[in-house]
């Protein structure tokens, strides 16, 4: 394997963009261009190397957009909604998290707050800001910090698991009361394939997409 | 397999962590990636530590989060305390089978895995040994992939306490078992993540 010349100035840390290391074994191996459909994976571990990204630029942004526009709905809208003697109660997003700052479990309120709010709302701006200048083929200002950022808080996004909870909340207040799920449910629901389809998205691809003296 | 692939360590190279950007190991101590400034090293520092480390703290609380009732809910002065598995069994009993088994899946059987994974990856690693290489790469795969599907019991609290509140007729309030279930997935969590899978291969490379 032979690997480009480190004569450049930049004597630290010269980097080799034409190789790949998978993260999961360390094994390193020469970028190979996928076509529609491939996946490259670890001979070692069998771990996915690279997959394919068929969706652009262009199209990831639409994606934000719809994302934003669910996301805005999912909280503003009721989530399920409890009938009682003719009064109704509607559950927020919100609701729930001062609900339970006032319940004394802070932490939890916490920890929703910032799962199904904070941090999806940051990935989502962020991205949003990152790819309307990755359209026209530009970094944007603050990029590496948001890109950064971005793989921080990447896992801790789950609004996937709270449309789960919802489920299960309506099937066990059923129980005892007459409950209903409500327009944000089904607003969480999109919002959760949206996510699914954006997780076969590999950021990481901007690095390398818009080089760093187009900024 | 093969120990004609090359391991980036033995070519003198490190993938950064952050961007994945491949660089040059330098042996210089404080070495950042030249492309998103992240510190480049060859294994997460400390990765074995950090992980028993936060693998027991999790497991520490994971025992008053099932012991401790993690939701109350009164009705008509009835007053009844519900642990995760009285809640699994209710669930069961009264209404669905399926979701009674999505919960237990998510709240006992997910976090129980990760401690039997995590200790045993770690194990093996402080081991050396070359057992079912990739299997275990595997397995530390999965438990990353469903990690935080644990907080579905934390959401259904919290969803229950918003909805139910009619004063003394009937009401629902969390409980401090919530608290520590939380915490205890969010710990393994950050467990999963401190572990480096790359120590599985790196013990003496000859052939399985």
């Amino acid at each position: 394997m032979t690997l480009p010349s480190s004569s450049s100035a930049r004597a630290q840390t010269a980097s080799t963009p034409d190789l790949l290391i998978c993260e999961h074994c360390d094994t390193v191996y020469r970028r190979r261009t996928l076509v529609r459909g491939d996946v490259a994976r670890c001979v070692r571990c069998h771990a996915v190397l690279e997959r394919h990204q068929r969706i652009g630029l262009n199209a990831m942004l639409a994606l934000v957009a719809t994302v934003a526009v669910v996301f805005v709905q999912a909280n503003v809208w009721p989530i399920i909604t409890l009938g009682f003697n003719g009064e109704q109660i509607h559950a927020r997003l919100w609701g729930i998290i001062l609900m339970m700052w006032q319940e004394h479990s802070q932490v939890v309120a916490v920890l929703a707050a910032a799962t199904l709010f904070f941090f999806p709302l940051c990935r989502m701006l962020a991205l949003g800001w990152l790819l309307t200048y990755a359209r026209r083929g530009r970094r944007a200002p603050g990029f590496r910090p948001l890109m950064v950022m971005l793989y921080y808080i990447r896992p801790w996004t789950m609004s996937e698991v709270f449309v789960l909870g919802v489920l299960v909340s309506i099937v066990k207040a059923q129980l005892y009361f007459d409950v209903k799920p409500d327009a944000g449910a089904f607003a969480y629901a999109a919002l959760a394939l949206l996510i699914t389809v954006f997780s076969g998205i590999d950021i990481r691809q901007l690095w390398d997409k818009i080089p760093e003296q187009a900024t | 397999m093969s120990t004609s692939l090359p391991r980036a360590h033995e070519l003198g190279l490190i993938g950064c962590h952050v961007c994945g950007l491949v660089c040059r190991d330098t042996n210089i101590e404080h070495a950042a990636c030249p492309r998103c400034g992240g510190a480049l090293h060859r294994r997460k520092p400390n990765s074995c530590a950090r992980t028993w480390a936060l693998l027991i703290a999790a497991f520490i609380l994971y025992i008053p989060a099932n012991v401790l009732p993690i939701m109350r809910t009164v009705s008509l002065g009835d007053v009844d305390d519900n642990t995760i598995l009285s809640g699994v069994v209710e669930l069961w009993v009264k209404g669905s089978p399926d979701l009674a088994v999505i919960v237990f899946t998510a709240s006992i059987v997910v976090p129980m895995m990760k401690f039997l994974v995590l200790g045993t990856l770690l194990m093996s690693v402080h081991r050396g040994t070359n057992w079912a290489r990739t299997q275990r790469a595997k397995l530390y795969r999965l438990v990353e992939f469903i990690g935080y599907w644990s907080m579905l019991d934390v959401f259904v609290v919290s969803l229950l306490t918003a909805l139910v509140q009619f004063g003394f007729f009937s009401a629902v309030e969390p409980l401090p078992g919530v608290v520590y279930f939380g915490l205890t997935v969010v710990l393994t969590m950050l467990a999963s993540m401190s572990f480096d899978p790359r120590l599985i291969w790196d013990c003496k490379d000859e052939d399985d």
